[in-house]
């Protein structure tokens, strides 16, 4: 009879009364756990299964090198990072003032958290220039402004999108170098593109239903005379 | 120029440093010299230094160390919380309050009525300007 008619048992049928000292001695746990019956059912003696015969291990060559001292073996660890701890106040639609980079001061929407800790980021790109990007939570400014992205569905989007492309080695011929280089301009894929656009057409029209939020993330953000930033509330 | 703001049981007063900055109370009773007693319905009764008290126009009718629930209804019946709202000082301390919690955002429809406004302003005076040159 294959299939087992019931669960292995979770809890010990022996209740602890203080650590280390369960409820019941051994004799009372032997017959608790049925032992007498189950050796009644095998003629007196616990079942006994055979090994199951183990897969053969390839035969090992004997080593070349025998180091002279024991080389220590390091301690086994076996952490996996995790992703980096999202701040509370950054939730999907949040929108995210860029401190660092290329965009600084620009107003731009959250959209998730990678895997790698980065931020997906979207201008949207009609609005502000800034495309789908990944951004570090630490430059950056969480507003309480949120855009309703419910409608956009950024599950395609990942760290290995971002990776750069293998460049593959070209042989450099004396004569034809400054002109190769000139001619290999980097573009766009054209599915990026239409990532971007169909990302940002849903975004675009829930930020098109709130009064000034399309100019707002169009205008770069800056500190003003007498403005104190430890004293703003964003 | 005689003074007109007395500290006197029911003079209702700001607390102007410390923990409980902003808030309004009721004196209600003078410890010595230099400290009060003060009341507020939302607050435990405790001592505060006169330094640490701007005195304001309002007054409510108590005697000296009223119960709580006598503080609260003399101060519905002077109706001390709209008179504090509407006169000039109290609604400076509430834009205040108000400019304090802006929004990015806030801040920059703000800014953006701000622009209009100045425009309107501009376009009138180049009107009057005209009118008389």
């Amino acid at each position: 009879m294959a299939p087992k008619q019931r669960e292995a048992r979770k809890v010990s049928r022996n209740p602890e009364l203080v650590r280390g000292i369960g409820k019941y001695s051994r004799s009372k746990m032997y017959h608790k756990r049925g032992l007498w019956a189950i050796k009644a059912k095998n003629g007196g003696k616990l079942p006994l299964h055979e090994p199951k015969p183990k897969p053969q291990a390839p035969a090992q060559k004997p080593p070349k090198f025998y180091p002279a001292e024991d080389v220590k073996t390091p301690l086994v660890n076996k952490h996996k990072p995790k992703p980096t701890k999202l701040r509370a106040s950054i939730t999907p639609g949040t929108v995210l003032i860029l401190l660092a980079g290329r965009f600084k001061g620009k107003r731009v929407v959250f959209l998730k958290q990678l895997p790698s800790g980065l931020l997906l980021v979207s201008g949207p790109f009609k609005i502000n220039g800034v495309p789908l990007r990944r951004v570090n939570q630490s430059y950056v400014i969480a507003t309480s402004t949120k855009v309703d992205v419910s409608a956009c569905n950024v599950e395609k989007f990942d760290d290995k999108y971002f990776s750069k492309e293998v460049q593959k080695k070209k042989k450099k011929g004396e004569g034809e170098f400054f002109e190769a280089e000139k001619e290999e301009k980097k573009t766009l894929p054209q599915d990026k593109k239409d990532d971007q656009k169909t990302v940002d057409a849903a975004l675009i029209k829930a930020i098109e239903s709130v009064l000034d939020l399309k100019s707002y993330l169009g205008a770069r953000f800056s500190l003003k005379q007498g403005q104190k930033p430890h004293e703003l509330v964003f | 120029m005689p003074f007109k703001r007395f500290v006197e049981i029911g003079r209702v007063a700001l607390i102007n440093y410390g923990k409980e900055h902003g808030r309004l109370v009721v004196i209600v009773d003078v410890i010595d010299q230099n400290r009060a007693l003060v009341d507020a319905p939302d607050m435990v009764r405790s001592q505060v230094n006169f330094k640490r008290l701007s005195l304001t126009d309002l007054k409510v009718d108590i005697k000296r160390v009223p119960r709580k629930k006598e503080l609260i209804k003399a101060m519905e019946d002077a109706d001390v919380k709209n008179k504090w709202e509407k006169s000039s000082w109290g609604r400076k301390l509430i834009v205040k309050k108000t400019r304090a919690n802006l929004n990015d955002f806030d801040r920059f429809k703000l800014m953006l009525v701000k622009i209009k406004k100045a425009a309107v302003v501009r376009q009138e005076l180049a009107k009057l300007k005209k009118a008389s040159s």
